[in-house]
């Protein structure tokens, strides 16, 4: 076991490597971190390496509402330079452009237009899905085809894990009486965020789970089920704290009112940065090979890379936990009947 | 596509897959997986407590015939006693009828020998008689002269009749 983690972790050094590599190639001199920022941010293209001057990528789909003009479709290569690739004010189509620094304006500042593109880490997400359907199908046509019999294959692999969310996840922090009915909600939660943040780890892949749209979004869910399910003594805690004197509840209500937002906001910042820190790290490293040019720093770095590869693939479980442990956490709270206060 | 501004477009997107994951996977994986990891742990439960039982059944089964071997144990016992008691006492009845048919034989032996004689006794006497008659035939035959001789016979002849 600990000799195939080592294995993937320098497998993975060594695609970060080549990767970086081929940012260098195309880099023209101005910086060489500058390739760090647009790696853990969302792109409109999916770009893979550069080799020499021909450049390996992958256009998406630009697609724009507005009002006025409604749903438009592009290319994310239609915005771009034909020969440098680059994107620029230049090279608008339709009204629109992609600048330097990735943003899509409108070429009429006034006009209002919404952004439903499929960028890089909507591609990643459709990646991550496949792949989880994959399993996970795959996994569940075992126990249809052989009921009762001990997990072999691809189910043996999901079983442990699925018995772990349900068992030391759900049921200690949710209780008896509710668990199974959130339990596909924290499977498909932990899954989620796990298969991408190990897909995430890949060279050349997104930093999927490190974008704080996704994890916006996911801590969201996991507030809207909190306190959609919230019963009578949840709400009485915000909103009538018992035991407490009634001038103090001027001071706890809000409180409380505040702490129903710091929860998710907690869940949406703690994923973010823990995965996009760690890609960080990583390329830093990386970049230091580049800003020193020297055998020893190169020799170093590599060794820290693949360091940091081992704790990025712990990080990578670690927060699909914790981030499942803190959703059943506040759904626990929020169903919990307890008679004391 | 700021680093910490959230994009419309990804919450969108991502919004939308993760609830078409979670439909598909609540539906097609989690229900089914877990089902059948519930059946499965109640299977076996099932199966740990029916050994339960059976290996109860068996101790009982054990107890119970080494009840009844104990029991046949006993009985044989008390059948070779009573059989052997049995036995014996044939043997001393038999023992005490071949004794007192002996018994028996032997005074039905003398009893017939008492007849017997008797009888004989019987038929001597009425051969007394018979030669007593013949004798005094013969002395009244003969006369009275010589009465002295004569009452002398007599008197021999009636001492050899009192032999009785």
């Amino acid at each position: 076991m600990a000799r195939k983690f080592l294995c993937l972790s320098i497998l993975l050094s060594i695609f970060w490597l080549g990767f970086s590599n081929s940012v260098q190639a195309a880099g023209d001199g101005e910086s060489k971190t500058g390739f760090i920022l647009p790696h853990v941010m969302d792109n409109y293209e999916w770009h893979f390496a550069t080799v020499g001057h021909t450049h390996v990528t992958l256009p998406l789909p630009v697609i724009i509402y507005s009002p006025d003009q409604g749903l438009e479709f592009f290319l994310s290569s239609d915005f771009q330079n034909h020969e440098t690739h680059k994107f620029g004010k230049d090279y608008g189509v339709g009204g629109y452009f992609i600048d330097e620094n990735y943003k899509l304006s409108a070429a009429d500042p006034s006009r209002t237009f919404y952004d439903f593109s499929i960028t890089k880490n909507v591609t990643m997400m459709f990646i991550v899905i496949a792949v989880l359907l994959f399993l996970m199908l795959n996994s569940a046509k075992f126990y249809r085809k052989n009921p009762g019999a001990a997990p072999k294959g691809i189910a043996s692999f999901i079983e442990p894990i699925v018995i772990f969310v349900r068992d030391e996840i759900a049921l200690p922090n949710i209780g008896h009486k509710k668990y199974l009915k959130f339990t596909p909600y924290l499977l498909t939660l932990f899954f989620f965020i796990w298969v991408g943040n190990i897909l995430g780890l890949f060279p050349e892949a997104a930093n999927f789970t490190g974008n704080i749209a996704l994890t916006f979004t996911l801590a969201i869910f996991t507030f809207i089920i909190t306190n959609v399910n919230g019963n009578k003594d949840y709400w009485k805690h915000v909103f009538a704290t018992p035991g407490v004197p009634v001038p103090l509840l001027l001071i706890i209500v809000p409180v409380e009112i505040i702490g129903l937002f710091t929860k998710p906001f907690a869940l949406m910042v703690r994923l973010f940065v823990a995965i996009t820190a760690g890609h960080i790290v990583i390329l830093s490293f990386i970049a230091l090979i580049f800003v020193f040019e020297s055998l020893a720093v190169g020799v170093a770095s590599t060794i820290m890379v693949v360091f940091i590869n081992f704790i990025e693939i712990l990080v990578a479980t670690i927060q699909a936990y914790v981030f499942t442990l803190f959703s059943a956490m506040y759904i626990g709270l929020a169903v919990a009947e307890h008679d004391h206060h | 596509m700021g680093l910490i501004t959230p994009g419309l477009g990804l919450i969108f997107w991502s919004a939308l897959g993760f609830l078409i994951v979670l439909f598909l996977l609540t539906k097609y994986a989690w229900k089914p997986i877990l089902a059948a990891l519930d059946e499965r742990e109640k299977s076996i439960d099932e199966a740990l407590k029916s050994a339960e039982i059976a290996r109860n059944q068996m101790a009982n089964l054990k107890a119970e015939n080494e009840k009844i071997i104990h029991e046949a144990k006993i009985e044989r016992d008390t059948m070779l006693l009573k059989a052997s008691e049995a036995a014996k006492q044939m043997i001393d009845e038999a023992k005490e009828k071949a004794h007192q048919e002996g018994a028996k034989m032997i005074e039905n032996a003398k009893a017939t020998i008492e007849t017997e004689k008797l009888a004989a006794i019987e038929d001597i006497k009425v051969q007394v008689g018979i030669l007593s008659l013949a004798v005094a035939e013969k002395l009244l035959k003969r006369n009275f002269s010589e009465d002295a001789a004569q009452q002398k016979l007599v008197e021999e002849l009636v001492k050899d009749i009192k032999l009785n």
